[in-house]
């Protein structure tokens, strides 16, 4: 056998392919493929799949293309953005740009870059970026932690048919009148549906809004008193453990965001509080979907926002932002790729591509033609505009974030819906959140 | 030894290899590694974890030295003092069904049956299957609206309404029960099962002759020779089902209103949740002296017995 040097070997594959090694030395610079800049982007698993596939198939490369560089997208599960950008943090290392949900951004703010360049330009082309977009993504003081990327609307979602069957033609607009519809479908074994468990989007989604429309709030404006257990907040609480005997499927207590989804589609209920994605199924898979009459289901949804209350009416929605890590060694280029995404036309692909399940955080998009596509769609495009932040009528900030991640105000209702007495379950959520408001 | 015996004609091994000759050299060569190893990923993350709960560290910003105020702190929390009745609860209960379930399963197993390694190969299946996966699977069937437990029951006439197996708080902490039951009892039936196979059938022939009753049999001859066996198994399913986080995290969460939060539960919400990561390690640690307390009792029983 011919003897081969390891050498000639390292020569030969240098030879052939730039990449070797030996090509390397040679040339004492790294290879091009060393120098070209990566992205990596870490965002949830999109309840309108269709959105994921465009990112991968269309958006993502073309952005390569113009930028140049290489962008990484991962997909994680809603739950787990919190985990990764915990050890992202800890471990000064990790994705480049990590997608946040409400109020991370104040959590976070010492670990992120300042983006508000980029979000006053993108404010001014658009006409302007919503208050409670503002007031989730900066501080107050000029720096925005996240930059605002969408909103993801909470509207109920009803059964038109069966509220006509019951006397109500439209979906009621106060909570004495819910309370009323709800009975009478109740009693008809089709009870309205929501969740009180310990979940990110639909309980907090449900509780706070219901709380603010009472005139109960958390802490005053200083961020700091907490006023909770007021006469206001008590009513709500009483008011919502009759409400939830008369009204409500008493299963809720134990759901999670997708129970009320498959409640609602397999029709045991008659209306709840949910993003858009239960219609989106709905015409998603027509012939699955049908009522009991036959027709496809989707024809018989509809969507309305939350009633009112003595104190008005009120919205709180899953606001996503994308962060900028401060431990990343391509601040510049995640910043690139942001401003490329937020350019009318790129971001125009992603708004389409949800049909209305995500709405803007910028004014211009409210008058889109979009809106106008499917009437069913139509109340999601004030989401943003009549959001509220948890923490009202303080700041959303990291305080607020720990009120909400304990589910404080989600566990009031649910402790007295269980055979608390309303006061009581008052005064542990006061005594729950003056611990966090002191410390 | 040979070696040394036979003086002065074969080659003498280096004095460096002799030195293992020496047991307690060896015995430490031989230990080194697992030493490296688990100081390394036990002594030196618990005693980080230690230094972390005595300052105020958040996520993404240093904190100082605080002292003993996280601990302070957690006291004086009402939703930690249910976590930690939540734990002794759900740790006392599963591990005395397990123990039950897990003896009688072995019993059953270790007689002679046709197809005999097939059933123990199936008996494994809920400890092999990933918790993650079954704990989904259960998590159907405790559904508020679709449970096929629920439904089994309606269309057998036994319930006329809704059982809400996780929504109700003691219908929550006993359907986290009965899954880590569901999963715990083969790791008792097999371990008690190699257990019971080492007792010699003679003993219990030469019993059986003198008249005994299978109950007496049982509990004079097979119960105190397995009893070092399943007090070690005892121990591991104590220490695994006090630090339990998935099953409670898939199923509940912890809710509903925190009824079936766990320390790990509980500690994984103030630290990844809230940001709060030097609390979450103090209530990690707070773990710590209560099972230092059990597995130290546990172990000197142990010992007593077998050196009985």
């Amino acid at each position: 056998m011919a003897m081969t040097k390891r050498r000639s070997v390292l020569k030969l594959a240098g030879g052939t392919a730039l990449g070797g090694m030996a090509g390397i030395l040679a040339t004492g610079r790294t290879p091009a493929y060393a120098q070209q800049k990566t992205v990596h982007w870490l965002k949830w698993v999109d309840f309108v799949p269709a959105t994921d596939q465009m990112f991968r198939r269309e958006l993502l490369p073309q952005a390569e293309k113009d930028l140049g560089m290489k962008i990484n997208l991962e997909t994680v599960n809603g739950n787990d953005l919190q985990p990764r950008l915990t050890a992202g943090i800890q471990s000064g290392s990790g994705p480049d740009v990590i997608m946040s949900f409400n109020s991370y951004t104040h959590l976070y703010a010492n670990s992120v870059v300042d983006v508000a360049a980029l979000a006053e330009e993108v404010g001014k082309r658009e006409g302007g970026i919503y208050k409670y977009a503002q007031a989730i993504c900066s501080n107050g003081k000029g720096v925005y932690m996240g930059m605002p990327w969408t909103v993801i609307g909470g509207m109920i979602a009803y059964r038109k048919s069966w509220l006509d069957e019951v006397g109500a033609t439209k979906f009621p607009d106060t909570w004495e009148s819910y309370r009323e519809v709800a009975k009478k479908l109740k009693a008809k074994g089709r009870p309205f549906g929501q969740t009180l468990g310990h979940t990110f989007g639909d309980a907090p989604g449900f509780t706070y809004p219901y709380m603010w429309s009472w005139g109960g709030k958390e802490v005053e404006a200083d961020g700091k008193t907490v006023v909770i257990n007021s006469k206001a907040t008590v009513d709500s609480v009483k008011f919502m453990t009759a409400l939830w005997k008369e009204g409500m499927d008493e299963g809720g207590l134990a759901w999670d965001d997708t129970n009320n989804n498959r409640a609602f589609l397999s029709q045991t209920i008659s209306a709840t509080l949910n993003g858009a994605s239960i219609y989106i199924e709905s015409l998603r898979k027509p012939d699955q979907y049908k009522t009991e009459k036959g027709m496809p289901l989707n024809k018989d949804i509809l969507h309305a926002p939350l009633p009112k209350g003595p104190a008005g009416q009120f919205g709180f929605h899953l606001l996503q932002s994308n962060m900028v890590m401060k431990y990343s060694k391509n601040q510049d280029a995640a910043k690139q790729f942001l401003s490329w995404l937020h350019h009318e036309a790129n971001y125009r692909k992603f708004f389409e591509s949800q049909k209305g399940f995500a709405t803007p955080c910028t004014a211009k998009w409210e008058n889109d033609k979009l809106w106008d596509a499917d009437p069913v769609m139509t109340p999601y495009k004030v989401a943003a505009k009549l959001g509220q932040a948890p923490g009202f009528a303080g700041p959303p900030d990291a305080k607020a974030q720990e009120g909400l991640s304990k589910y404080i105000i989600t566990d009031m209702y649910a402790k007295a819906v269980q055979g608390m007495p309303a006061e009581e379950s008052v005064k542990w959520a006061e005594s729950e959140l003056k611990k966090i408001y002191s410390a | 030894m040979a070696v040394t015996a036979v003086s002065g004609v074969v080659n003498r091994p280096i004095p460096r290899l002799r030195r293992l000759e020496d047991e307690r050299w060896l015995a430490l060569s031989l230990l080194t590694p697992t030493a490296i190893l688990l100081g390394l990923f036990i002594a030196y993350p618990f005693f980080e974890g230690v230094m972390l709960s005595m300052t105020s560290t958040r996520v993404g910003i240093d904190g100082q030295f605080v002292g003993l105020k996280n601990f302070h702190k957690i006291w004086n929390d009402s939703i930690f003092r249910t976590s930690v009745w939540n734990t002794f609860w759900y740790t006392g209960v599963t591990t005395v069904f397990k123990l039950a379930l897990g003896l009688w399963l072995a019993m059953l197993l270790n007689r002679h049956f046709r197809g005999k390694a097939l059933v123990r190969a199936f008996i494994l299946l809920p400890f092999i299957i990933p918790t993650v996966l079954s704990t989904f699977a259960w998590k159907w069937m405790f559904d508020p609206t679709f449970s096929v437990i629920n439904w089994t029951l309606f269309q057998l006439g036994i319930i006329t309404q809704r059982i809400n197996w996780l929504g109700d708080p003691d219908l929550a902490m006993t359907s986290i029960i009965i899954v880590n039951i569901w999963r715990g009892v083969p790791f008792f039936a097999i371990s008690l099962l190699a257990g019971l196979q080492t007792i010699s059938p003679e003993l219990q022939e030469a019993a059986a002759i003198d008249g005994a009753r299978p109950w007496q049999r049982f509990w004079h001859v097979t119960w105190p020779l397995l009893l070092p066996v399943t007090m070690v198994v005892v121990l591991f399913s104590v220490i695994q089902t006090f630090a339990d986080f998935q099953l409670v995290y898939i199923l509940t969460g912890g809710g509903p209103a925190n009824a079936t939060h766990l320390f790990a539960t509980y500690a994984y919400q103030i630290g990844i949740g809230t940001g709060l990561l030097s609390e979450g390690a103090a209530i990690s640690l707070a773990m710590f002296p209560f099972l230092f307390l059990i597995v130290v009792v546990q172990l000197l029983y142990i010992r007593r017995v077998e050196t009985r």
